[in-house]
């Protein structure tokens, strides 16, 4: 069996421009959550979000991407260029078709598709642009990193809320077992603009609250819902015999399991399945709970779902068994874009033996019996992280990652 | 060994019919359903041709709150869904909740939805600062497309894998691709798999106009989807979901039930060229096609039939003609080649769904879909492009190829099941 | 009449598709294809789309496939001014 490990990872998140910038920001415990800054949010009764500020596509990007792109893939395509660049990755030397693409989405280029759609209804159909026509759409990330870098493998995008991060890391394992040695995966996502913040604002779950260290606060007896932010990680997925034919310069992590489930309908009794998705992970990965030295949370912020991830985390495990953190507190939830950087960062953890704090979060909500890593970054022998991620309806995605002995 | 995919329920929502009795009867007739667009008054616009599906939720079964709560597509994705499994006869008592998945196709989602809601908190386009106060409590589910896939999973009890795929126009192959992949590795049993769109919106429109990608035959909407055909001039937009369900062989045959068709192979290539244009060789789609014959272990003189990707643009035509001949060499002349885009226009991540559809029902019925409209072939398209009649032909391995916006080029080859054991 | 002029027409095409790095001298760029200029069919299209609202012209189809250079393209904007 071929073994699917990552070899590169490129970071932009609210309060991290690059890998590096990201890590010590997360073990100073450093949150970029704020008040929107992008447009002015007094009118909504959301205000906080996790922004990136300092991102200069113009001088990462050619002047020809820019009128053609939305944010959000102005900053998966420099996330890319960051993986690939850590992974020692040149395209140009590699099979063409041995390389592909899989990226997630969630919602697409939102931002772009409010100025065509102001354009059309206040203006009129021509003065659409004609990049309307794909750079709002969810393909779009998949696209122009395919494009950029000559990768013309078996590519694809999942769509599954904030759980579609995981789900298109198990496609690219997938793709390298299918014969793509290499594959860019993750998501980079964020709609921090005033349709993206109306559209959102429906699912119930933003928070209301102005305090930015009180806006995000899972599995705390305060929790008042998330805070959206923008961002997330690229991954390289490399089969690990061609990455050490290649001579990769490092390997993160293996992954090592892989599982995705989905709820009940509502209403219709029976357990959530996120517990399923964690006990399918552990046995692809061949693992008994014991194994598992840590646990990235999905870390929803809303009470009924704090609490039934706690349940599917003891149910496995046992209560307070195992450490269990949200480093997430510190950026807010980035939708496709979130799952990948809770990767990125649980394979930073098992790289530095230290697990990154959850922070903000002080009194845990009544019948949340977790070994929360609260405020501090707690240091560990760190040999399996699993990363937990849910999607808005019902889908449970878990990632089993590993280290690899060299 | 290899866990085997077949298809065992077929069912659809398309212009010109309902259901798969009806889309059938549409394809083999030569009829298109091609018209001027109603659903909004299109003037001003340089394309105005569609083709709509003539489609009432409620009589379609939906409750009077499943419409409120989803977009067109997820109708349409949910009716094509009840359908597919009543086709296979699978009872409920018969599926396994977790052992059973989800994977829903789309390019667009539910951008009419959205695009109807946007005027609504805009005040139609006025506002830069959108008014929270008029959003709808379904804009979440039109915001995250995943909310199709939510909606397949209740309606059919599925618990095992739950996603949504969304490569632009090969969607609703890469979607079926996905979940086969997922039955191959036992990850289900039970895959229900398809994909939907219903893009006939403006911006949709207006978007395509602004890359002069759409027909403006608007004096003659009936015959302006041409594939193949020298005067042809654009795509004309469509609609509509096919939903599958896709079975493990075992499984099906444990039940006495043959199948429509077994999924053999499929590959996805990119052209890593261009976010909407084709180069003329077809070599990414060829590279895809072989790799997919490989896998299905067929031999590209096998094949006898192909489903084209046919929307009907000059690039493409020409681009997938080049396609078929690398990959197929001389076989490519002898073989038949059609494009029902010619007669139901192009869905976008819908079609590939529909086209596979299509291909289960030509080798169930041993007759191939013609191109309607194909009067005058190009005469750089030189392959047996079937024009305007159906033909009986025996149909046993058919391939299906998709090509879409992003450089996405899939293949996927179906064959005649087997005998039930 | 007023006419466009190559300078004109490449700062409309610059800020539609992007490309401030070749700012060389016009009269070498008027006959550059676009392509060497790395302008795509979409930067034309996007263009095209832009002369048209501006200038109030209709560039066709044909037009847009034929106008291979800023300067072909300044022209055929130009006939079409011309013959209002």
């Amino acid at each position: 069996m071929t073994a699917t490990v990552i070899t590169g990872l490129g970071v932009l998140a609210p309060n991290g421009l690059d890998t590096a910038d990201y890590w010590s920001s997360v073990l100073a415990g450093r949150s970029a959550i704020r008040r929107l800054s992008h447009f002015d949010p007094s009118r909504y009764p959301a205000v906080l979000a996790g922004e990136i500020h300092g991102f200069d596509a113009a001088a990462r990007l050619p002047s020809r991407l820019l009128p053609q792109t939305d944010r959000m893939t102005r900053l998966a395509l420099v996330a890319a260029d960051a993986a690939l660049a850590d992974a020692g990755v040149v395209p140009a030397e590699l099979p063409e078709y041995g390389m592909g693409v899989v990226t997630a989405s969630a919602s697409g280029g939102f931002e772009f598709g409010q100025n065509e759609l102001q354009n059309l209804w206040s203006r009129g159909g021509e003065h659409v642009s004609a990049y309307q026509s794909f750079a709002w759409f969810y393909a779009v990330n998949t696209g122009q990193i395919s494009i950029r870098h000559g990768l013309r493998g078996h590519s694809g995008v999942l769509v599954g809320e904030q759980a579609g991060g995981l789900d298109a890391l198990g496609q690219a394992r997938r793709q390298n077992r299918n014969g793509t040695p290499l594959v860019v995966t993750g998501g980079v996502d964020g709609s921090l603009c005033p349709w993206g913040w109306v559209a959102q604002l429906p699912s119930g779950r933003l928070s209301h609250s102005t305090d930015p260290a009180a806006g995000f606060l899972p599995f705390d007896e305060r929790a008042c819902g998330h805070v959206p932010g923008e961002g997330g990680a690229i991954l390289i997925a490399e089969e690990l015999t061609a990455a050490r034919r290649r001579g990769a310069r490092q390997v993160y992590g293996e992954v090592a399991g892989y599982a995705s489930t989905f709820d009940p309908a509502p209403g219709t009794g029976g357990e959530p399945g996120l517990r399923r998705a964690i006990t399918l992970a552990l046995a692809d990965a061949d693992l008994t709970a014991d194994a598992v030295d840590v646990v990235f949370a999905d870390a929803a912020g809303v009470a009924e779902l704090d609490l039934a991830e706690a349940e599917a985390i003891d149910a496995v495990f046992g209560p307070g068994a195992v450490p269990v953190t949200a480093p997430k507190t510190m950026t807010g939830r980035l939708y496709s874009g979130g799952a990948p950087l809770d990767l990125a960062t649980a394979l930073l953890a098992l790289r530095h033996g230290v697990i990154p704090p959850t922070v903000n979060v002080r009194t845990p909500a009544p019948g949340i019996d977790l070994d929360l890593v609260l405020a501090q970054p707690r240091p560990a022998t760190l040999r399996t992280a699993l990363v937990l991620a849910r999607g808005y309806g019902g889908f449970n995605s878990a990632v089993l990652l590993r280290t690899v002995d060299h | 060994m290899r866990r085997r995919v077949v298809i065992t329920g077929i069912g659809i929502v398309a212009p010109g019919g309902i259901g798969r009795k009806n889309f059938w009867e549409l394809l083999t007739s030569g009829r298109t359903a091609t018209r001027g667009i109603t659903f909004f008054d299109p003037s001003g616009f340089r394309s105005r041709i569609a083709a709509e599906c003539d489609f009432d939720a409620a009589a379609q079964g939906l409750s009077f709150q499943e419409i409120r709560r989803m977009d067109r597509a997820a109708q349409f994705a949910v009716v094509s869904a009840r359908e597919a499994l009543a086709d296979s006869g699978l009872t409920p008592g018969e599926l396994d909740p977790y052992r059973t998945g989800v994977v829903v196709g789309t390019a667009v989602g539910a951008t009419t939805g959205l695009e109807q809601e946007y005027v609504v908190v805009s005040d139609g386009g006025r506002r830069t600062l959108v008014d929270h106060e008029y959003a709808v409590p379904q804009l979440y589910g039109y915001f995250v497309p995943s909310s199709f896939a939510v909606e397949v999973a209740r309606a059919v009890g599925a618990q095992g894998p739950a996603t949504v795929v969304s490569t632009g126009c090969t969607s609703g192959i890469d979607a079926v691709a996905h979940a086969v992949e997922l039955i191959r590795e036992g990850s289900a049993d039970v895959m229900v798999a398809g994909a939907t769109d219903a893009p006939i919106s403006p911006i949709t429109v207006a978007c395509f106009d602004a890359i002069r990608a759409t027909s403006p035959r608007n004096d003659d909407p009936g015959t302006a989807s041409r594939p193949f055909d020298r005067t042809r001039n654009g795509f004309v937009l469509g609609e509509g979901a096919a939903v599958f369900v896709l079975e493990e062989l075992g499984h099906a045959r444990q039940r006495g039930v043959r199948g429509y068709a077994e999924i053999g192979g499929f590959a996805g290539r990119c052209n890593a060229h261009h976010m909407t244009g084709l180069k003329p060789d077809g070599r990414e789609m060829g590279e895809a096609i072989l790799v997919a014959l490989r896998e299905a272990r067929v031999d590209p003189t096998d094949v006898d039939y192909i489903n084209a990707h046919g929307s009907g643009t000059q690039q493409n035509d020409r681009h997938e003609t080049a396609a078929f001949k690398r990959s197929l060499g001389d076989h490519a002349y002898r073989t038949p080649v059609s494009s029902i885009k010619s007669m139901v226009g192009h869905s976008l991540g819908a079609i590939g769904s529909i086209e596979i559809a299509a291909c289960a029902l030509a080798i169930e019925h041993q007759v191939v879909p013609p191109t309607a409209n194909l009067r005058e072939r190009d005469p750089s398209c030189d392959l047996d492009y079937v024009p305007l009649v159906a033909r009986d032909h025996p149909v046993r391995t058919v391939l299906t190829v998709g090509s879409g916006f992003g450089g996405f080029q899939s293949a996927m080859v179906l064959t005649a099941p087997g005998a039930p054991a | 009449m007023r006419l466009l002029t190559v300078t004109e027409l490449l700062q409309v095409v610059r800020e539609c598709a992007g490309g401030d790095d070749h700012r060389g001298a016009e009269a070498d760029l008027a006959d550059t294809p676009f392509e060497e200029l790395g302008y795509d069919s979409l930067a034309l299209l996007e263009t095209a789309g832009r002369l048209e609202r501006e200038y109030h012209v209709k560039l066709t189809d044909e037009m847009v496939g034929e106008a291979r250079t800023p300067q072909r393209l300044a022209d055929l904007v130009n006939g079409e001014l011309q013959r209002r």
